[in-house]
């Protein structure tokens, strides 16, 4: 596990083709880590009928309302929550 | 098409529920079978049902797409020959 | 047994046909499969009986127990905080094929919602199979854009000062709300305290019931 409780991380940006767990709408957000769950299957190979391995560490990353949705009509201090792979996240300022 | 969070709605949400029909908890009973037995994943299920045409995807009742996503996918890893379920409703 | 003889002209280039168009409808299509996978040896029936028995046997209670243990029992609730999966099995509950259950603790200052916004996953083991609207595509849009709208249209509206914090449950954890223990339920017994304890208190749309108001 690469990452920390409490660091500041980022989502990467890049597109994806095929089937993969990272939400557009969080793409290029950044957050904390919340909670280091454990390693799992990676989808986005095992989704084509491989294995999956070598797992990859999982997070639950904490994102606030104002840096996901920008200007919009909710409370920009409510949060939003994600679970997250660590191939997905990059450290941040 | 699948990822809705990113695609903001005012849509209301019709709070309506129903019970599963026998053919939806059929068709959940199989598909766990399938993962036990290892013939087909829960990501293969969710990237078959993410295959959906769009307008089909939002039309489908929810075990409807999962009805498409195991046909899609087992025809795929020739465990089912493609048309094989479609011959065997005509019979 | 007769066949059409003829080919629909999709049927060369889909594996079937469109779905719910003038197909046999989905029910037929179920048995059909399990007839098929059946006959091929992929599965047997016995397991998918099992299977359904499984299914239909998950409700809430098992859910609403856990949280009633929590409130009358702060240590069980730390545990139950920090291993989700280990606090069900150890009071003898069935957590589900997850790996990792993570409870979600309501307070006075956060209030914590579920979704998932890429299909539909849910801790099912726990509270029952899903109903509809947290399926539907309205839900798993709203509740990340506009969660404060969505509890609304379910009948319950915060204080801007408690945090809405909503969970995207994006991959194979669970997740479960710990709602907050409702005021006037003091020396109830664990059993009694279950019963406040609803589906949609444990998702987050809703707060758990509250004991009947006493007339004054």
């Amino acid at each position: 596990m690469s990452y920390r409780v409490g660091q500041r991380v980022r989502v990467a940006a890049r597109p994806h083709d095929g089937h993969h767990r990272t939400p557009e709408y969080i793409k290029g957000r950044t957050g904390h880590v919340e909670r280091i769950h454990a390693s799992f299957p990676n989808p986005e190979t095992r989704a084509y009928g491989h294995d999956g391995l070598p797992e990859q560490p999982l997070y639950l990353v904490g994102f606030a309302r104002g840096d996901v949705w920008p200007g919009d009509r909710g409370r920009d201090a409510d949060r939003i929550y994600v679970d997250l792979f660590e191939h997905w996240l990059e450290e941040a300022e | 098409m699948h990822d809705r969070g990113s695609w903001p709605t005012d849509a209301p949400i019709d709070r309506g529920e129903h019970e599963l029909a026998d053919w939806e908890l059929l068709t959940d009973a199989i598909v766990a079978v399938l993962s036990e037995r290892e013939v087909m994943s829960d990501d293969e299920l969710r990237r078959g049902i993410e295959s959906i045409e769009p307008d089909e995807y939002e039309r489908a009742s929810y075990y409807e797409r999962w009805l498409y996503s195991v046909e899609t996918v087992l025809v795929e890893k020739r465990v089912l020959a493609p048309g094989e379920l479609d011959r065997r409703l005509r019979a | 047994m007769t066949d059409h003889g003829h080919d629909h002209p999709h049927d060369q280039d889909h594996p079937h046909g469109p779905i719910g168009s003038d197909e046999p409808p989905p029910a037929a299509r179920a048995r059909a499969l399990e007839e098929l996978l059946v006959e091929k040896g992929v599965v047997d029936r016995d397991d998918v009986r099992r299977g359904i028995d499984w299914l239909v046997s998950r409700s809430p209670a098992d859910g609403a127990r856990l949280v009633a243990h929590a409130w009358v029992d702060p240590a069980f609730k730390e545990r139950l905080l920090a291993d989700a999966r280990a606090a069900a099995l150890e009071v003898g509950l069935d957590p589900g094929p997850s790996p990792v259950v993570v409870a979600l603790e309501n307070t006075d200052a956060v209030h914590h919602v579920v979704v998932c916004t890429l299909c539909s996953c849910y801790p099912k083991a726990l509270l029952g199979p899903p109903p509809d609207w947290y399926k539907s595509l309205p839900y798993r849009s709203r509740a990340v854009s506009d969660p404060r709208g969505v509890l609304s249209e379910f009948g319950l509206t915060l204080d801007d000062d408690i945090e809405v914090r909503v969970v995207d449950s994006t991959a194979d954890v669970r997740y479960l709300v710990i709602p907050r223990r409702p005021t006037g339920t003091e020396g109830m017994s664990e059993e009694e305290l279950a019963t406040f304890v609803t589906r949609d208190s444990m998702i987050g749309v809703a707060q758990p019931a509250a004991p009947a108001a006493v007339a004054s």
